[in-house]
């Protein structure tokens, strides 16, 4: 039992069957209280931005929800609580996860790193032949030679393969090329036509043009919700939650 | 030249026997990060269960026949030993390395307890086949036919595991553990299961590094598994935890080392020499403790 008080969750969409609702999360390391409560619903459709500045806990509410960071309060997937699951199983529950820095097996082919979800198709699978056809023609390099933005797709091609209810991916542009950039934007843009994503991501633009909500965390707890048209439009609330605006060229 | 090829293969045999014991260490150590301790009890009991299978054989079989069998009955032992161990106390212990590693001191110790306790201390004469006592020539050497077996079971097995690791889903998610198990239970592999069948793997091995070790000394002992335990770590840790080729390549030289030092220079000087070599190999290469693929 977690004897926080919070908030209720915040309302970000006016759908009535949020894919994930999150409430009243904290995780805790060593002495440090990272998150503080968080509360949250991830909207069945689209792209969900999670925002903030560094250090205010977006990685550790990706690492929480599928079982990587010792939690406590509630996480509920299509009405299913998840909270008290294994890794393993929340995501054969349907959650996929790509890290921050990928996290591909270096020491494994294109190939392998796929057939390690799913041994039967692995570059063979349609959605990588048509997401991912640099991948099909490198599915025997391994995976730890591979550029920054390949290894980004091989991380997304991954997950991709299995049926996933939600995705979580953490900062898929982070050091990447503005042209990298744009591509994986685009699959990011595609996938979220089949499923939601909970994206963590400080390229602003990015965000402007794939997401349609954003939920913003300041010093491990929830400071704002809503949409992401009406948040980037703000220059002075985007400045003062995320300590950056956009221009009106569409830079951040 | 006949005395050099005689070190050399000397030192090969000694080597494979210590790549047996290594090879189960390395691969647990590089998937889940155990530095299993009680690895010395699998050796032990497994060299136990095949003197016993002996033992309990009819005397009208031939000796090499109730040594094959002896080696199947350790196998099995090894694996059972291997798969309880993680089971039961391992796997409550999962990621608490320190716990881990005083239980697994704790199961070596009470192991060699149990051990003097059934078979007393004193040191068993095990049989060998006449023909494994016997000697071959090559290029003018006698080369000892025991040694020559050690080296081939060890290349089958090293051959073994490496088409495991390389050809099946098993030594896929081996392989990717070695690297990131984290990532790969990320992406919904149950890694859980993989540890049992590592322990149990390296359970195995260990019982046929027992066995031969003491078709190799010519007797089984409670304190026998201790000594080889001392080589493994040394060769897993030269060769880079969690690398099947690594472990293979530093247990061969660890073994010519050992052997061409207590030729050349004195007996004894041997064991030291080993000890030296790690120390260069780390000073030169700290790396390699941290592993590499497996």
């Amino acid at each position: 039992m977690n004897d926080e008080t919070s908030a209720p969750p915040v309302e970000t969409t006016r759908s009535p069957a949020p894919v994930l609702t999150v409430d009243d999360l904290h995780v805790r390391y060593g002495g440090s209280h990272i998150l503080q409560g968080v509360s949250f619903e991830v909207p069945a459709t689209g792209v969900t931005a999670l925002l903030g500045r560094n250090g205010v806990g977006k990685t550790t509410t990706l690492k929480s929800l599928i079982g990587l960071a010792p939690r406590t309060g509630r996480i509920v997937l299509d009405g299913e609580e998840i909270q008290t699951r294994t890794t393993t199983r929340i995501v054969r529950e349907g959650i996929g996860y790509v890290p921050e820095d990928r996290e591909v097996f270096g020491g494994l082919t294109v190939e392998e790193n796929l057939r390690l979800v799913d041994p039967s198709t692995g570059t063979d699978a349609p959605i990588v032949q048509k997401l991912f056809p640099d991948l099909v023609t490198r599915r025997a390099q391994r995976a730890g030679t591979l550029s920054g933005g390949q290894q980004q797709m091989v991380a997304l091609a991954r997950v991709l393969l299995r049926d996933n209810r939600l995705l979580l991916i953490d900062e898929p542009t982070k050091g990447l090329a503005p042209k990298l950039v744009t591509e994986v934007a685009d699959v990011l843009a595609e996938v979220a036509e089949a499923t939601p994503i909970l994206l963590v991501e400080q390229n602003l633009p990015l965000v402007r043009r794939i997401a349609d909500t954003v939920i913003v965390l300041d010093a491990g707890q929830v400071v704002h919700a809503g949409s992401a048209a009406d948040l980037i439009a703000d220059q002075e609330l985007t400045r003062e939650l995320l300590g950056v605006a956009m221009r009106r060229d569409g830079a951040a | 030249m006949s005395e050099l090829i005689l070190i050399l293969a000397t030192g090969l045999g000694l080597g494979a026997l210590y790549f047996l014991a290594a090879s189960g260490l390395s691969l647990i150590y590089g998937l889940m990060g155990v530095l299993n301790f009680a690895h010395s009890a699998f050796m032990m009991l497994g060299a136990y269960a095949g003197w016993e299978t002996m033992q309990r054989l009819p005397d009208g079989m031939s000796v090499g026949v109730r040594l094959v069998l002896a080696v199947v009955v350790a196998l099995v032992v090894g694996a059972l030993i291997g798969a309880v161990v993680e089971v039961c106390l391992i796997r409550p212990l999962y990621k608490h390395h320190i716990q881990q590693v005083l239980v697994t001191v704790g199961l070596s110790l009470a192991a060699v307890a149990v051990a003097q306790a059934v078979w007393s201390a004193d040191p068993k004469p095990v049989q060998k086949p006449t023909w494994m006592a016997s000697t071959t020539d090559i290029g003018g050497a006698h080369l000892p036919n025991d040694r020559l077996l050690f080296v081939v079971v060890a290349l089958l097995v090293f051959a073994g595991l490496m088409a495991l690791l390389r050809y099946t889903r098993l030594g896929l998610i081996i392989r990717a553990g070695v690297e990131n198990r984290t990532m790969v239970e990320a992406l919904g592999i149950n890694v859980q299961g993989t540890f049992t069948i590592v322990f149990a793997m390296g359970g195995a091995a260990a019982a046929l590094a027992g066995v031969l070790y003491s078709q190799y000394a010519g007797s089984v002992s409670p304190a026998q598994g201790g000594s080889l335990l001392i080589y493994a770590f040394i060769v897993v840790v030269i060769g880079g935890m969690g690398s099947l080729p690594g472990t293979a390549v530093a247990a061969v030289a660890v073994g010519l080392v050992q052997q061409m030092a207590n030729y050349y220079a004195a007996s004894g000087v041997g064991d030291l020499s080993v000890v030296l070599l790690l120390a260069v190999v780390l000073l030169v290469r700290p790396a390699s403790m941290k592993g590499g693929h497996a």
